[in-house]
């Protein structure tokens, strides 16, 4: 039976088949917010009001012509992708969904799950550095170098601000830290600015404008990207997606107090919660234009680093308070 | 750090058209820029040595589908100065009409390329939604979208009813309302400002020195309009004001172009006013005397000349056609030198590039020996092109 269940739980939901769709969905969210904010229809035609059209991308993709520049590393190259996607989709295992006992630690839930969700966010980034050098090309290895670059502006400020709310919780899992925010709710008013700064560094994360560095089309054409065709590039464009659901999946459990109530009331919860981080990414991406990654470095080490040692402060004095 | 060239075009997202860029890099910055051009050649100037100085107007036009009004005035005025044709006041204001509606909507579809180039897809979005409305006036006046073919020799061939007028009016002031919001926009918005301030400086010295024309040369603190400097058309019984700015950068360049297009609507909506009853056109002789002149024009990206030389006959004995972009390319690579590879579109884009009205003709280059000849169309196609040789095809004719 345990087998089963975990089985259904690494496949089923909330693993692979639902964090796909789910993450499909949110994709079609985002486009369609995005192009209803710049006054565009958006996905129209695949299904209703266009919702399947990334799945349609996706299967499109699935069936392009697939190549390898001549000069890359064929096993490192081909196996990027997969590796990508397999951290992701792994990362997605340990947010707090599936109605967890909060008082029996799990496999997937216990002390410190969430440095390892945060650890394995990071890894991408790393996935993607090594699929720009990888593919030797000068605008892939000039995107690889700027994915490096902003990786050290954004990775401080993110697991500052995610880890404050954990220290007023005193836990280092997601599911009590979930429960105590549930039970004081009022807590959480402390934990803006570190909201903020969290939603800013995930956008930096998931590359998205105006951090869109990397991948800048008018600049270094595809980027990273430039050299992946056919299957690989749909499982890089999975991996961000799922890396965008799980980014706002783990700011909603540790800055929104988490999903709880049970599989469907959790599930609801989940998705609300989620859709509501997408949308203020999908604002801010409507709202600016792309800066260059020296001033993305300053704005991260300028604003967003003491903003994050402000909250962390901040969160030591209430810690402090209620004790 | 390791220098590495990276070849920006002929084939680039951020390129409309095909040019290239060779472009020296040391990390992120620039060191050293190269343009190569010529991967556009159409030999429109040899095409137009052989048609009637009218068929030559429908062929001009085509050299650019932007600024395709620019060029038809160009020719037009130097062949009626040729002949010698005063042409009617209603004429030369219908004329100018076009002229200025024309500006604004290539002011306007910079403005969305600029923020495009920056990532800014928003404004894009928006500014080429607006852009639509003097697409519809333009086709209100023409019938058509992009070749307005609203000139001939002597006058223009439509002429403007009041219902015409209503419209352009409403449309003008609409636009004018969407303009004041995007000046607001691209001169605040802290991201896109922060892209466009400082980058791609062109001092005001340099400017002079390298020849830059239009908006490029009046944002480095010049200031040099044809319509001011030798007023062709009436452009000297209009009243407008010359814009310049003086911060010699990209943001200059964008204010320098948002405050032309609000200066585009007093025009215009003066010419409406005060539009001059009486015949739009004369009639012109099909056949020209010897003789030679330059015509200059304020093209939305700059000065455009012509020069025309007549051989009696019906037909001119040379056309030549130098567009404001070509005018730009040397202060471009002045202003690449130095920039971070992230500011290459954006100072490209800044000239407003229109590389299909700059290429005219193809100089070939001995790689070893360094001398250099100039091919005429009938040779390239003889050397190149020669149909009957490859392919065993008879033409029935």
């Amino acid at each position: 039976m345990a087998v089963i269940k975990a089985l259904i739980y690494l496949l089923v939901y909330p693993g692979i088949l639902f964090l796909f769709v789910y993450s499909t969905f949110c994709e079609w969210f985002d486009r369609k917010l995005y192009a209803r904010l710049q006054n565009r229809i958006g996905p129209a035609y695949t299904g209703r009001s266009g919702i399947l059209q990334p799945v349609a991308d996706f299967l499109k993709l699935m069936f392009k012509e697939d190549i390898v520049p001549e000069n890359a590393d064929r096993t490192i190259f081909s196996s990027l992708p997969v590796i990508g996607l397999a951290i992701v989709l792994t990362a997605g295992l340990y947010l707090p969904l599936w109605n967890i006992n909060v008082s029996v630690p799990s496999f997937n839930s216990f002390q410190g799950d969430i440095i390892v969700v945060l650890y394995l966010l990071s890894l991408p980034t790393l996935v993607l550095f090594l699929a720009g050098w990888h593919s030797t090309n000068f605008f892939s290895t000039l995107g690889g170098v700027r994915v490096l670059t902003m990786l050290f502006g954004y990775e401080v400020p993110l697991f500052l601000a995610v880890l404050s709310p954990a220290i007023v919780a005193d836990s280092w899992r997601l599911a009590e830290i979930a429960d105590f925010y549930q039970k004081f709710p009022f807590l959480l008013l402390f934990q803006i600015i570190g909201f903020f700064v969290a939603v800013v560094a995930l956008q930096a994360k998931l590359e998205r404008t105006p951090f869109d560095i990397p991948h800048a089309e008018t600049e270094i054409v595809g980027g990273t990207f430039t050299e992946y065709s056919g299957k690989k590039l749909a499982f890089f464009r999975l991996m961000t997606d799922v890396e965008m659901v799980v980014g706002s999946g783990l700011i909603a459990t540790v800055f929104l107090a988490g999903f709880s109530g049970g599989v469907f009331l959790g599930l609801l919860k989940f998705i609300l919660k989620t859709l509501f981080v997408i949308a203020i990414l999908s604002l801010i991406k409507a709202a600016c234009s792309r800066i260059r990654i020296d001033q993305m470095v300053i704005f991260s080490w300028k604003y967003l680093a003491p903003l994050a040692v402000l909250q962390l402060l901040i969160s030591i004095i209430v810690k402090g308070v209620i004790q | 750090m390791k220098k590495i060239t990276i070849p920006i075009g002929p084939q680039h997202p951020a390129l409309k058209e095909p040019i290239s860029l060779r472009i020296t890099i040391e990390g992120e910055v620039v060191k050293h820029a190269d343009v190569r051009l010529g991967y556009n050649h159409r030999g429109i100037e040899k095409l137009a040595e052989s048609r009637t100085y009218i068929q030559n107007i429908y062929l001009v036009e085509r050299i650019c589908g932007i600024c395709s009004h620019s060029h038809t005035t160009c020719y037009v005025q130097g062949v009626e100065k040729l002949c010698g044709l005063e042409v009617p006041k209603r004429g030369l204001y219908i004329r100018m009409l076009v002229c200025e509606l024309e500006r604004i909507h290539s002011h306007l579809l910079w403005l969305g390329v600029a923020a495009h180039e920056a990532g800014f897809d928003s404004l894009f979005m928006y500014t080429w939604r607006d852009r639509e409305v003097v697409m519809d006036l333009l086709e209100i006046i023409s019938g058509n979208r992009v070749h307005y073919a609203i000139n001939t020799i002597g006058g223009v061939r439509r002429n403007l009813n009041e219902i015409q007028k209503e419209k352009i009016l409403e449309g003008i002031k609409f636009l004018k309302k969407r303009t004041e919001y995007y000046t607001n926009l691209g001169t605040t918005e802290p991201t896109f400002v922060a892209r466009i301030a400082g980058v791609g400086i062109l001092p005001k010295e340099k400017a002079i020195a390298l020849c830059a024309v239009g908006p490029t040369l009046r944002a480095s603190g010049v200031s040099s309009d044809i319509r001011k400097d030798d007023p062709y058309a009436a452009y000297d019984e209009i009243p407008f004001d010359l814009c310049t700015a003086d911060t010699c950068d990209v943001l200059g360049r964008v204010v320098v172009r948002v405050k032309e297009l609000i200066e585009s609507y007093k025009i215009v909506e003066y010419i409406i006013k005060n539009l001059p009853q009486g015949e739009i056109k004369v009639k012109a002789p099909r056949k020209i005397q010897p003789a030679e002149v330059v015509s200059r024009y304020e093209a939305p990206r700059g000065e455009n000349i012509h020069y025309i030389k007549s051989n009696g006959t019906d037909k001119p004995e040379r056309l030549k056609v130098r567009a404001p972009t070509l005018a730009n390319y040397p202060a471009t690579i002045e202003m690449l030198k130095n920039c971070f590879v992230a500011d290459i579109p954006l100072i490209f884009a800044a000239i407003d590039p229109c590389i299909c009205c700059a290429e005219r003709f193809v100089e070939l280059i001995d790689a070893k020996k360094g001398n250099s000849t100039v091919l005429s169309m009938a040779e390239i196609r003889k050397k190149y092109y020669s149909t009957e040789t490859k392919r065993n095809v008879v033409w029935p004719l």
